[in-house]
Order: structure tokens, then C-alpha cells, then sequence
């Protein structure tokens, strides 16, 4: 599996994004998606761990939060400005 | 939205409802943090059942709620999820009873459903509806999210679902006569062919496919075989041993093949079937809600702006697990020696009135030194439950695993691991049951296997005393560090670096599976409601006394026995005298030989053995098997009489060497049969609590034969 050019675990924080695929494992894949990172959806990263990790995400107006191993295979489209 | 199951299969007949002598069955289910416990809580009387699902250990919990021209109805609360994609049998639990696949269909559904997290909940709520199931959706928090200044088109949603859609505020109980008068309007109306979601074409046709299987292999499911079929493509997984039970054999191999060929086709089913759902989800949510035009100020934002701060929300972390923890040791302390005391009026009590013999011996040092075993964890339990109960519904408990991920990740445990980590400092017995807050079951197991080499606060006698002995007062190192000190430090660093390495080891071994991750919902903060606060912890504890209770006093009436038969020849024999001739003395001597090549001795055998019905035993046991009576750590006597004890090559018992050695052992070995009962309460079977107790007396040998004979090389033998 290759990277993703654009990944989440890059994305600015507080700036918008929207998911454009999800390249984890099946089981994280599958559960991400059935959280909402469905392609198409609007995403922010609101927040870091004071450690660095794991990352708080704003998506479908709840806070979820993955570590930046999994933001890493979450390709997104350019920021929305 | 069409009928597109219609499309795919003829419905089929609906199976008979049932009796109508049988009370109706509602099923509540929702995602974690939606406020379903509340609802639960709000919505029924104080006479709730708690149970297990047959074979596994999902706990259920029943209650009966009184409807209004229907009479009573089960409530059964349902495991929060958010999906019905089933990986473990915990999950599975949910979705057997929604799909009516564990031996009872439910006459209906209540979901409740966040308001302020609407799309989320209404996936769910979709895959439910599809089953064909009666549904009332409990649209709850509305005040919430009125003032995040969402309006929600209520009427326009329950159209679009095709289910009534009752606005409620569970902890404050609004809503909830709408709420049962819908209930109770729902088991009037017959099951109708559900509404499903259509797919794209070419998932329909996979549908199709494999629900021909299905329908074959499972003819019962009726109107909901799509869904079950939607959901064992969604389910089933390529790389087994996955946990799903009861899936027929030629359903999985056809769902195999069915996924390998999409692949094939470069398709992903999983996000055709997920993907078409949430295109539904955003359809109605877009047309039933109505977005703020400036963003209320969140509250939550700029709680967490502190608690999640690089350096305040650290310090409010560690000052928060300080609070739990001293609370863990001494708040429960008074109600602790509150049951000690109470225990000995009872056994004196006893004592007084029955004529000596083996029964009041039996009642005495058996039943009621039982029972006291037992409920001497009450406090704890409770306040551990308490207070997280407190941090999860006010939102907390989720900002420590936030906090904390990062260290217990590198690990290969979850950060919500912490909490039940660290109440393994106090006692391992609530803490396994903590571990109850772990959704995903192999991250469960890896926390209870692991736990009981926190050095627990029953250890610290032991320390106490075999310090004292070996090492007394004025041993210093280096000149001014007490080396006692410096060994009781170096116990507790043991304790957590076995604990981690463990997990670290058993994450690669025996509890693999999937690439370990955190999916951690942040719920906003709220006031925790302190009705339902009692009532969960109420039950935390009735569920320890029931299952684990029986378990301990069972195993301490089997220690006591061991302890004391058969009788010394001598009626007259001291304590001492009939230890030394017990069962337990016995294998004392057979496992002589194990404990010689760590300059130990069949006496100090027994005491290990006794101190497996709890380890503050160990300095009781030893005192008996010594002749002292009234033995505790600060006993002078014991201290000098141990300190005395030769073996019987005339050498000293304990040494530096000898010492450390049974300490390391007391630190990495499962000594505790409480511990034992409790995890085969929490793992539903004896295979992990073996296990845990097997690598862990192997651990705790090895290690202290290595300490023992490296000391005694270094010349600390003597």
C-alpha cells in the first residue's frame, strides 16, 4: 500500500478537509467509515495529545479521536480554504 | 427511497408473533454516549434484572416497564454500538437480538439517537430499520442541541425514516409519557416489509446472491434475511479466525467468494454498502436539520482547551489519578476495617455459642472468613465504580485515555487500559471488572492478563515484613539510602515494568488480531446524574457478590480444609502442630524441593499456599506455622523468630538473597484466588484465568530463582 499524497495526519489544524478514500486495514477501514469518514465528508483536526498522539478529528459535528497512525492512511482532497 | 428488498426476494411470510401471552420484548439500542443508560434508568421502576447472555459475558440487563393499554413490556438494554457490524461476540450479542437470531425476535426497537450527533446515530438507526424490526426512534439531548442552535424538523425526519421520532431530554426525564404512549402505538401496528436502502446495482447483486444462501441455510429470518445477509457481507471476515459464531458454513464460504470477486473487479464492498448508507443518513439529516448560521460557543471546546492542554491537562490528569487513588486506599480503608471488625463479632459470635468441633470450626474459619473474603472488596468496588462512573458521564473518562494513549499504545494496550492499570496498585479485583469500560474484547483480556502484576496494596505486608527481616533498620546503601527503602521502590518498579513488558509480549503472542487501534469517541461534558450514578454502581457491585462471591467463598472453605485436615493425632496439638500435619503442610514438604534452589523452605511453602485465599494471609500462615500468634508485619516476635529461622542444613532462612527472592516471587506471581475467580467471571471461561495463574507462577519462579542465585553468587546468601 502506498501513501497517500494528501494524508489527514498532514492536515493543518483547524483547517477543513474532505475524505477522498480510506486505505487502512479492512477492520479499521470498515469502523472509520462506519463512524462517517465515509468519501465525501467534511473533516477538521481540532486537537492533538499533549504526547503528540492521538489526534482529535471534527467530523459529522462530534469529536472522534485516532491516532496518527490511522490519520495516515485517510487520503483527503486539498484543504477548503 | 424505494422497497428494494421487494426488488431482490419476495417477501416472505412473517414468522408467528409472539404468544400473546408472553409479555412483548422492546430492545433499546444506541450509541455509546447517547444517553442510553439514562433513558434505561428514567423509563423503568428500580426492579431491574441483571443476567448474561447465554455463553458469553455480555451482561443483560432487563427490566419491566408498563404500557398503556398493553400492560407490561421487557426492557432489555442492549450493549452500545455504533453499527451492527459484529467482530466479537460481545458486539454479536447486539446484533443477534436485533436480527431475532438469539432465540427471540423483538416486537420492537428502541433506538435512542443523540441529537447533536444525528448522522451517526441515524446509521445505525438505519441498519436497524432495515431489519424489518418495529422501531421508535428516542431523538434525545434536544435541549443540547438547541443550543448549539440546530433546529431539527422532527415530523419531517420520522417521515423520511418511516418511524415515529419522539423528542426527549432522558436526564430530565422529558418526553417520556410521548415516548411510551409511541412504544405502545408501535406493538399495536403489525410489521410491515422493511424500507431498505438501496445499493449500487452491482452490490445489489451480491446482496442477492448470497441471500439466496441465506434463505436456504436460515429460513426463520423472514423480512429480515437482507439485513442479516448485509450484514455477514459487511461481517465476515477474510483473514479467520474471526468470532462470530452460529454463521453457517456455506453462508461464509459464499460471502467469501462474493467479496474475493468485487475485489477482483477492483470494488470495495465495504464502501458500497457503508457508503450508500450514509448517502441516505445525509439526505434525511440535510433536509431535517437545519444548521446554526454562526456556530454557538461550545462549552466543551473550552473545557478541553484545559483539560487537554500540553502541560494543564497533564496536571490535571495526574491530579485527578491521585484523587482515585486515594480514594482507592484510604477512603475505603474505614468501611474496610468497619467488615474486618464485623467479621470477627460474627466469628466470635459463633465461637461463643457453638461447642468446639469441626462445624463451628468450619462455620467459623470457613463460611464466615468466606463471606468476610468477599465482602471486604465491597468498598472498593464502589469506589472505583463511583468514580468512574463520575469521569464517564460527565465526558472525563474519555480525556484520559485521550491523554494517555501514547504511552499505553507503545505497549499495545488502549489508553482507556489506564484507569483499570492503575487500580491494580490498590486491588486487582475491582480493577479486572473496571476494564469493563474496553469495548473490543482482546483489548479486555490483554488488561485482565496483565493487571495482576500491579503490586497490589495486599503485597505491602509482605514486603513490610520480609524487609524488616532481612535487612532491618540500619542497612544503608551507598552509606545514607535505607535498603529497605531502596528494595520496596525497587518492588513497585518491577511490578510496573513486568505489567508493561507483559502486555508488550502477550500483544505479539497470544491475544494477536488485528493491528491494535483507538477509535475514541470525545463526548461533550456534562453533569453526571446521580440517580443513574447509584444505580450502575449498585449493580457493578450485586454482579461481583453473585458471580465472583460464590467463586471466592467456595475456594476459601477449600483453602480452610486444606488447612486443616486431616486432624493432628494429638486433639490436644496447638495451631502450629495441625498446620504442619495438614494437607497443606504436606505439599508444604513435597514442594520443598521447587523451593530449596531459592534458599527457601517447605514453611515458607505453606505460607504461600495460605496466602493464595488472599495474600495478607501470608503473614498469618507464616505466624501459625512459627508458633506466634497474633502475627502481623510489625510483629516484633515474628520479625526475630523468622529472622532466627534456620533451615535445616543449620544455614539462616532468610537472607538478603532468600529475601528479595520471595519478594520478586509475591510481585509476579497471580497469588490470589479472588483475582482468579473475578477474571473467570469477566472472561466467561477457565481457560484465561488459567493461563494468567500458569505464566505467572512461571514468571514469578524463574525470576526469583534467577534473583536467589545471582544474590547468592554476589555473596548476599548467607
Amino acid at each position: 500500500m502506498s501513501l497517500p499524497i494528501r494524508s489527514l495526519a498532514t492536515l493543518p489544524l483547524g483547517v477543513h478537509a474532505v475524505v477522498r478514500a480510506v486505505h487502512s486495514s479492512r477492520a479499521i477501514a470498515r469502523r472509520l467509515m462506519e463512524l462517517g469518514l465515509v468519501p465525501g465528508t467534511r473533516v477538521q483536526v481540532t486537537r492533538v495529545a499533549p504526547l503528540g498522539d492521538p489526534l482529535e478529528l471534527h467530523v459529522r459535528n462530534y469529536a472522534l479521536s485516532i491516532r496518527r497512525a490511522d490519520a495516515l492512511s485517510i487520503e483527503i482532497d486539498e484543504p477548503l480554504s | 427511497m424505494t422497497a428494494a428488498s421487494g426488488a431482490v426476494a419476495p417477501a416472505e411470510p412473517e414468522r408467528a408473533r409472539v404468544p400473546a401471552a408472553a409479555r412483548a420484548v422492546v430492545l433499546v439500542a444506541g450509541n455509546p454516549n447517547s444517553g442510553k443508560s439514562t433513558l434505561f434508568n428514567a423509563l423503568t421502576g428500580s426492579d431491574v434484572k441483571v443476567s448474561n447472555y447465554p455463553g458469553v459475558t455480555v451482561t443483560r440487563t432487563t427490566a419491566v416497564v408498563e404500557l398503556d393499554g398493553i400492560g407490561p413490556v421487557d426492557l432489555v438494554d442492549l450493549p452500545g454500538t455504533y453499527s451492527l457490524t459484529a467482530r466479537s461476540q460481545d458486539e454479536q450479542v447486539a446484533v443477534d437480538a436485533v436480527l431475532g437470531r438469539a432465540g427471540m425476535r423483538p416486537d420492537a426497537v428502541l433506538i435512542v439517537a443523540d441529537a447533536t450527533a444525528l448522522g451517526r446515530a441515524l446509521y445505525l438507526a438505519g441498519e436497524i430499520i432495515d431489519t424489518g424490526a418495529r422501531v421508535v426512534i428516542a431523538l434525545n439531548m434536544v435541549d443540547e442541541a438547541r443550543a448549539q442552535r440546530l433546529a431539527i424538523d422532527e415530523a419531517r425526519l420520522a417521515t423520511d425514516l418511516g418511524v415515529p421520532v419522539v423528542p426527549i431530554v432522558a436526564r430530565a426525564r422529558q418526553g417520556l409519557d410521548q415516548l411510551r404512549q409511541a412504544l405502545a402505538d408501535a406493538l399495536n401496528t403489525p410489521t410491515q416489509v422493511p424500507r431498505t436502502v438501496t445499493l449500487p446495482p452491482l452490490a445489489e447483486r451480491d446482496v442477492a446472491s448470497l441471500a439466496a444462501v441465506v434463505r436456504r441455510e436460515l429460513p426463520g429470518l423472514g423480512h429480515a434475511t437482507r439485513a442479516w445477509t448485509t450484514w455477514a457481507l459487511l461481517s465476515i471476515d477474510d483473514a479467520p479466525p474471526d468470532e462470530l459464531v452460529s454463521v453457517p458454513a456455506a453462508v461464509r464460504t459464499a460471502a467469501h467468494q462474493i467479496r474475493r470477486a468485487a475485489m477482483r473487479d477492483g470494488r470495495n464492498l465495504d464502501l458500497e454498502i457503508i457508503g450508500a448508507r450514509y448517502e441516505r443518513v445525509d439526505r434525511m439529516v440535510s433536509q431535517a436539520v437545519r444548521p446554526p448560521d454562526r456556530p454557538a460557543p461550545r462549552w466543551t471546546d473550552r473545557i478541553d482547551a484545559v483539560l487537554t492542554h500540553r502541560v494543564a491537562g497533564i496536571l490535571v490528569f495526574g491530579a485527578v489519578m491521585l484523587a482515585l487513588f486515594q480514594a482507592l486506599f484510604s477512603w475505603s480503608e474505614p468501611a474496610i476495617a468497619l467488615i474486618e471488625r464485623l467479621v470477627a463479632l460474627a466469628q466470635g459470635g459463633v465461637s461463643a455459642v457453638l461447642p468446639a468441633g469441626p462445624l463451628r470450626d468450619l462455620l467459623v474459619d470457613g463460611v464466615i472468613a468466606g463471606v468476610g473474603n468477599v465482602i471486604v472488596f465491597v468498598p472498593q468496588i464502589a469506589l472505583l465504580f463511583l468514580f468512574i462512573g463520575v469521569m464517564e458521564d460527565a465526558g472525563y473518562l474519555a480525556r484520559v485515555a485521550f491523554v494517555i494513549d501514547r504511552v499505553m499504545g507503545a505497549v499495545g494496550l488502549h489508553g482507556k487500559s489506564f484507569v483499570p492499570m492503575l487500580s491494580g496498585f490498590s486491588c486487582a479485583v475491582p480493577a479486572v471488572m473496571a476494564t469493563r469500560t474496553l469495548e473490543n474484547r482482546t483489548d479486555r483480556l490483554l488488561t485482565m492478563m496483565v493487571l495482576p502484576l500491579m503490586s497490589c496494596s495486599a503485597r505491602l505486608p509482605i514486603y513490610v515484613l520480609i524487609i524488616a527481616t532481612v535487612f532491618g533498620p540500619a542497612a544503608r546503601i551507598g552509606g545514607f539510602i535505607s535498603a529497605g527503602a531502596v528494595a520496596l521502590f525497587a518492588m513497585y518498579a518491577l511490578s510496573v515494568t513486568a505489567a508493561l513488558t507483559a502486555a508488550a509480549v502477550l500483544r505479539r503472542t497470544v491475544l494477536t488480531g488485528p493491528r491494535p487501534t483507538l477509535l475514541l469517541e470525545l463526548p461533550p461534558y456534562r453533569w453526571p446524574v446521580a440517580s443513574v450514578l447509584a444505580r450502575t454502581t449498585w449493580r457493578q457491585v450485586r454482579s461481583f457478590l453473585v458471580d465472583a462471591g460464590t467463586i471466592i467463598l467456595a475456594l476459601t472453605i477449600v483453602m480452610w480444609a486444606l488447612l486443616n485436615f486431616p486432624k493432628h493425632s494429638d486433639p490436644g496439638a496447638d495451631v502450629g502442630a495441625q498446620v504442619r500435619a495438614s494437607v497443606a503442610g504436606r505439599i508444604g514438604h513435597l514442594m520443598e524441593p521447587a523451593l530449596e534452589p531459592l534458599g527457601l523452605d517447605w514453611r515458607v511453602g505453606i505460607g504461600i499456599l495460605g496466602a493464595f485465599s488472599a495474600r495478607e494471609v501470608f503473614v498469618s500462615t507464616l505466624g501459625i506455622v512459627f508458633d506466634i500468634s497474633d502475627a502481623d508485619e510489625t510483629n516484633q516476635p515474628l520479625r526475630e523468630k523468622l529472622g532466627a529461622a534456620a533451615k535445616a542444613d543449620g544455614t539462616r532462612l532468610f537472607t538478603p538473597a532468600s529475601g528479595l527472592a520471595l519478594m520478586v516471587f509475591f510481585v509476579l506471581a497471580c497469588q490470589c484466588m479472588s483475582t482468579v475467580a473475578v477474571v473467570r467471571r469477566e472472561s466467561g471461561s477457565w481457560r484465561w484465568p488459567l493461563f494468567m495463574f500458569g505464566y505467572q507462577t512461571v514468571l514469578a519462579y524463574v525470576s526469583a530463582l534467577v534473583v536467589y542465585q545471582v544474590g547468592k553468587a554476589l555473596g548476599f546468601g548467607a
